[in-house]
């Protein structure tokens, strides 16, 4: 799959999640299933340097989203 | 001085007779106030006495009023910063935003007065002015700023000060170090030289999450273990030694003599009788490896389990031995999944030397596998014990041998089981409301 359709594949995928708006690295391994790990960390990584996702840390945790998906960008009065 | 909060509670904690990380806060709120270096302050100059307010509020009400984790970050990095809120922002508008920052420390922490001057001097203007020295993994923890000045506070540590953040998150945490041969000579290799080649080689795993969880690297000079490398990492490089342990024998008779004093002297400050080298180093001894007839110590080298004691106890008779590199450790962490553990012996000897690409190579082994069956929070020491110890040798093609074995387990942590906590772990989520917003 090219990068672009990967990319692709993952905004729809977590467009459509209801309830959750974070999710762990390995999640997003099960959206690209034929890709390797450690390509779909770096394209997930890149994805937030260019805006599309945002991580979220918990300190000891890290997890993604959409970014300014969930209520966490106006809890943090970031909106 | 008169706070803007009154503090009765937490005032009790400057009563007794160690020091008091309150008198600590009230000394930095008063200097905030008073600004006598007329300091351009980017946050509010009352954060301190704010910070007071809630500690105050959460001693009275019996639970915190923090808010921990967040989006905030720097641009590009997912770890160094970790989001913080108050949930009374009116109440406490000072500390409406509390991030902390953790900032890579120097190997085995040694600073000239000016990097120090500059960090705090960054600190006072752009944070609270409160720092931790040093957290847990070693960082140098800056607490408390606001969203807008963490990018202005990278850009000055980066640009300025030539310092980068450390790790948070589900990243590689900063690789900390004992003081190595700088200040040891027990050093078996140099840590401060791995410590900083991995921390530069490993900068991605480090900025950017990559892992199922945390992954910490530690290295210890030799089986002292003062970073605690074999608690507290997934993986520890503990120095050691193939030959044997140096002996001057007439050192030996200096300290039975009485004119070495036994540790460097460092029990001195009461007297504990005259050195007994049978009882204080022989019989203690946990493989009975050692004997004393007299006039001459002999070891048997093949029993060491390198323990350091006889060495701690007279250094200038013994030393380790000439042919050093390190154990490498894997698995130790504190109870999160499972309870705390241990680091179990991977490799028993290995030579430390530069470009490390052996060390290299069993890393990132061993990342590649955790990465594809690690579980969600769940560290290295965990995917060992349910996979299995041979799983393991496995992916890092290492052959069984009798030094594997494991050391008995303890568990030096306390929990609060659900009985034990008044109403246990449910709650009233509008009684709860009442005293903290959403």
């Amino acid at each position: 799959m090219d990068e672009e359709a990967a990319k692709k594949k993952i905004i729809e995928t977590l467009e459509k999640k209801k309830g959750k708006s974070k999710f762990y690295l390995k999640d997003f391994y099960k959206m690209l299933p034929d890709e390797k790990n450690r390509a779909v960390k770096n394209l997930v990584n890149k994805m937030v340097r260019e805006e599309l996702l945002e991580y979220w840390s918990s300190g000891s945790t890290t997890l993604y989203g959409l970014k300014g998906a969930g209520k966490q960008a106006a809890a943090e009065h970031e909106d | 001085m008169e706070f803007k909060h009154k503090t009765p509670l937490i005032d009790q904690l400057e009563t007794g007779p160690w020091p008091s990380f309150v008198s600590d806060i009230k000394r930095e709120a008063e200097s905030r106030r008073k600004n006598e270096r007329n300091i351009d302050y980017q946050i509010p100059a009352d954060v301190c006495e704010d910070l007071l307010g809630v500690l105050e509020l959460s001693y009275e009400h019996g639970r915190t009023h923090w808010k921990h984790g967040g989006i905030v970050g720097v641009f590009g990095y997912g770890g160094g910063v970790i989001g913080r809120y108050c949930d009374q922002p009116e109440m406490f508008p000072g500390v409406a935003h509390f991030h902390t920052l953790r900032v890579n420390q120097p190997s085995s922490k040694f600073y000239t007065t000016k990097y120090l001057e500059q960090l705090c001097d960054l600190w006072e203007r752009r944070g609270s002015g409160i720092t931790n020295m040093h957290g847990s993994t070693g960082d140098i923890v800056f607490l408390g700023t606001t969203t807008p000045q963490l990018e202005e506070i990278f850009y000055e540590l980066t640009h300025n000060i030539g310092q980068d953040l450390g790790g948070s998150g589900s990243n590689l945490r900063t690789p900390s170090c004992c003081l190595s041969g700088a200040r040891c000579e027990f050093a078996c290799y140099n840590t401060q030289a791995i410590c900083h080649a991995l921390t530069n080689e490993y900068q991605d795993e480090l900025h950017r999450p990559a892992f199922p969880y945390k992954f910490k690297f530690k290295f210890d000079g030799c089986p002292n273990c003062c970073v605690a490398s074999i608690a507290r990492s997934d993986m520890s490089f503990i120095g050691t030694w193939r030959d044997d342990i140096r002996i001057d024998q007439e050192a030996v008779k200096a300290y039975v003599g009485g004119e070495l004093k036994p540790n460097a002297g460092a029990h001195a400050g009461r007297d504990w009788g005259p050195f007994d080298i049978q009882k204080e180093v022989i019989d203690l001894c946990p493989t009975g490896c050692m004997r004393w007839d007299g006039s001459k110590l002999e070891i048997n080298n093949k029993e060491c389990t390198r323990c350091m004691h006889c060495i701690n106890v007279m250094p200038r008779a013994l030393r380790v031995g000439q042919d050093t590199g390190c154990s490498i450790l894997v698995g130790a962490k504190a109870p999160i999944l499972d309870g705390a553990q241990m680091s179990s012996l991977l490799v028993p000897f290995i030579k430390v030397e530069e470009p490390y690409d052996e060390i290299k190579e069993l890393i990132e082994s061993i990342w590649d596998w955790w990465m594809e069956e690690g579980k969600n929070r769940e560290r290295l020491g965990e995917l060992i014990k349910r996979q299995g110890f041979q799983k393991l040798l496995d992916v890092t093609g290492l052959k069984a041998i009798p030094q594997m074995v494991k050391e008995p387990r303890s568990n030096p942590y306390i929990f609060w089981k659900e009985e034990e906590v008044p109403g246990g772990w449910k709650r009233d989520i509008n009684e709860f409301r009442k005293y903290h917003q959403r």
